[in-house]
């Protein structure tokens, strides 16, 4: 910031190159800069506050840090989002690279195979959610399902069950989000050129050789781009949750963005709502500065 | 802002010209399942019976989903012309914040203080000397509902108090029932925690607990024993898999279960399904044991509007639902008590004149939305939903967590 604003004082004629595209973006610096920006100060400073129902100045320090940080209930949901985050990064990636290394292939009925991976995404979490409530329900769904065919002591109820309803919630994200990652892989692989796979045949490498240590490293800006997506997704998690299980069995699917929520407007307490998003706004900072740094600020070194 | 109220009302305007003549008074409610909907239908009809009209806002989903739709309608701008929020603190903010409209003159004019009994829940509407809602029911929590078909089937007599009915547990499981049925919203199990503190340890704890917020109580060894009647609730209610708080009920109502714990709104659906207390269900106040209800229940607010004709609107229903004849219609469908001490309930069933006979002896308690903040209560929510689908969350870990949400209320 501080470097380019003295390269604009000493060269006044940049800032006026492109004028009409800066005035043109100046609605949209404005609103970044108050609505997200303005949004975000705000709410870290009524995060210090007591505020219920309505804000209010009053300030009580670290309070609602250390309720939130002492809450069963958001240890729960930390917890499941670091469990759900690392699997379903995991899975996506690899299930998604898989599925588009094998439409790859030049097989036929391409296109209707990536229709198919593809359509999940069409669908709102919501509805993604009661989908797989339904399917997952030990009354209807498979276990119903297999049970009726024969064999009886057949148990998979993964809604029900605290110790693993979190993974039950993961299936129905990868369901949903696989498709999206695997066009995403496939544009990356059609991006490669044709002369390094001859190159490499020639050179007698194997196939999954190529792939691995030719074709992934390049496809790098392609990678970055699908984390980025998974990663916001895995943050915002919530209506998913809400749809399948709405935080049961016994609090034990929790996520973040739902206690932030229930403390928002369901306890009528602010304070604490507002705590719960700066710690979950911190959370990703974390994740994120030091990654624009290395990627942003190694471009413009070489 | 304003424009944008101005957009919100000519839209609203074009909608609903059609009846133009009438004023139109937009309520919102959580009163969906068939005896609630029931109920609400006798306010609509008595209302447009003034020349109004009755534009239903039901939310589905309970209070829980409702209330922030209602609090952000409010806070937001587009306000409705009257809300429901239960009888107690949950509107306390937005009548601070100079939200809702103050009813003082009417409930002068009227005589409300004279009419409605207890002065509790009027007093629960009363902020600094102002009137600003209307309370129209009582509701209390502290009831137990017992299928006589599924002690029938299981071949046992019909308990008459919490202990028989835990001693009953094993038998009605060897019949292929659920003891207790309970959902899996997190406020009825926190609702049946509420009620086993007077039935269990008596009407002093509770008040020290939930109106001095005594933390010192909290985790002594009076509630440490309501933790373990928890516990065999717990115990009782584990294959129990319905959402629903009428979910559950119909499991008693059917016979599948063989009780529930839960407010007298339950009536209206043993009422809609038309079962017969006595003869097809049985209820126990107090759980059979300390006999005392809570004096909850409903109240409706009327957000400020700018628009004259509504405002007065607003007034006449406000004075509808207070009507005698109203009162009585809705509370006999709603399965409440009538907030009016001088109305005839000759109409109502036996559970109900149990419960208008223990309001009469004056054996009651506040309710705890009176007493605590949403707050306070969400914690509650939090930690027994937990307790009660979790079976290795042990009575005492619980007990160190309860009181230390009640040390930190307000």
């Amino acid at each position: 910031m501080s470097s380019s604003s003295g390269t604009a004082t000493r060269r006044p004629s940049q800032m006026f190159r492109n004028l009409n595209a800066k005035i043109a973006s100046i609605p949209m610096i404005l609103t970044a800069l108050c609505v997200f920006l303005g949004g975000t100060v705000w709410t870290i400073v009524y995060s210090f506050t007591n505020s219920k129902l309505l804000p209010r100045l009053k300030f009580v320090g670290l309070d609602q840090y250390e309720r939130l940080w002492s809450a069963p209930r958001w240890l729960t949901s930390i917890e499941n989002l670091f469990v759900y985050g690392i699997l379903s990064l995991i899975f996506s990636l690899v299930i998604g690279f898989l599925l588009a290394a094998m439409l790859d292939q030049k097989i036929r009925f391409e296109g209707v195979f990536r229709t198919i991976f593809l359509y999940p995404f069409a669908l709102s979490f919501v509805v993604t959610g009661l989908t797989w409530q339904w399917i997952l329900n030990p009354d209807f769904g498979v276990q119903h399902l297999v049970r009726s065919a024969g064999w009886e002591s057949f148990t998979f109820n993964p809604l029900y069950d605290q110790q693993i309803v979190i993974y039950g919630i993961l299936i129905a994200a990868l369901w949903q989000g696989t498709g999206l990652i695997m066009c995403l892989m496939l544009a990356g692989l059609r991006g490669i050129d044709e002369d390094i796979w001859k190159a490499a045949r020639v050179d007698g490498i194997p196939m999954w050789k190529t792939y691995l240590f030719i074709v992934i490293p390049m496809m790098r800006p392609v990678f970055i781009t699908t984390l980025v997506i998974i990663a916001s997704g895995i943050v915002r998690l919530y209506d998913l949750v809400v749809a399948q299980t709405s935080g049961g069995p016994g609090g034990a699917s929790e996520v973040p963005a739902k206690y932030v929520y229930d403390y928002m407007f369901l306890a009528q307490n602010l304070g604490q709502g507002f705590a719960a998003s700066t710690m979950m706004l911190l959370s990703v900072a974390i994740i994120v500065v030091p990654w624009a740094y290395l990627e942003f600020g190694g471009r413009k070194r070489g | 802002m304003k424009s944008f109220k101005l957009f919100l009302a000519s839209a609203s305007a074009l909608a609903f010209s059609s009846m133009a003549g009438a004023t139109d008074l937009e309520v919102t409610h959580w009163w969906t399942s068939g005896g609630e909907a029931a109920a609400v239908a006798e306010f609509a009809k008595a209302f447009e019976a003034t020349g109004n009209k009755w534009i239903d806002g039901a939310i589905a989903g309970g209070g829980s989903t409702a209330r922030p739709v209602m609090v952000s309608r409010i806070t937001g701008g587009s306000p409705m012309g009257a809300t429901q929020f239960n009888t107690g603190r949950q509107a306390e903010e937005l009548v601070e914040a100079g939200l809702m409209r103050d009813f003082t003159d009417l409930a002068e004019k009227e005589h409300w203080k004279d009419v409605i009994r207890p002065a509790s829940l009027l007093e629960g509407c009363t902020v600094d000397g102002k009137v600003y809602c209307v309370p129209v029911n009582i509701h209390s929590w502290q009831w137990l509902w017992l299928s006589n078909k599924a002690f029938e089937d299981a071949g046992v007599p019909v308990p008459t108090n919490w202990d028989e009915f835990v001693a009953a547990g094993p038998a009605l499981e060897k019949a292929g029932k659920i003891p207790l049925a309970i959902g899996g919203q997190s406020w009825q199990t926190t609702g049946t925690f509420n009620v086993l503190i007077p039935a269990i340890a008596g009407k002093d704890v509770f008040l020290k607990v939930y109106q001095d917020h005594d933390a010192e109580v909290a985790a002594g060894p009076e509630i440490a024993k309501v933790f373990k009647a928890a516990d065999d609730a717990r115990r009782m209610s584990a294959k129990s898999n319905v959402q629903d708080w009428n979910q559950a009920t119909n499991l008693v109502i059917t016979g599948q279960a063989g009780g529930q714990i839960m407010g007298d709104w339950a009536q209206g659906e043993f009422q809609v399904a038309g079962q017969v207390a006595g003869e097809d269900y049985t209820c126990l106040p107090g759980l059979g044991v300390n006999e005392l209800i809570s004096t909850g229940g409903d109240s409706f607010y009327f957000p400020k509007l700018d628009d004259p004709d509504k405002t007065a609107a607003q007034e006449v229903l406000a004075s509808t639902m207070l009507s005698p004849a109203t009162q009585v219609s809705f509370n006999l469908k709603k399965g409440s008590v009538p907030v009016r001490g001088d109305v005839d309930v000759s109409a109502a069933n036996d559970c109900m004149k149990k419960g208008l006979e223990i309001l009469a002896k004056g054996d009651i308690i506040p309710d705890t939305n009176q007493l605590n903040t949403e707050d306070t209560n969400n914690q509650l929510n939090d930690l027994f939903v937990e307790f009660f689908k979790t079976p290795a969350l042990t009575p005492e870990e619980a007990q160190k967590r309860y009181a230390a949400i009640i040390a930190s209320a307000d």
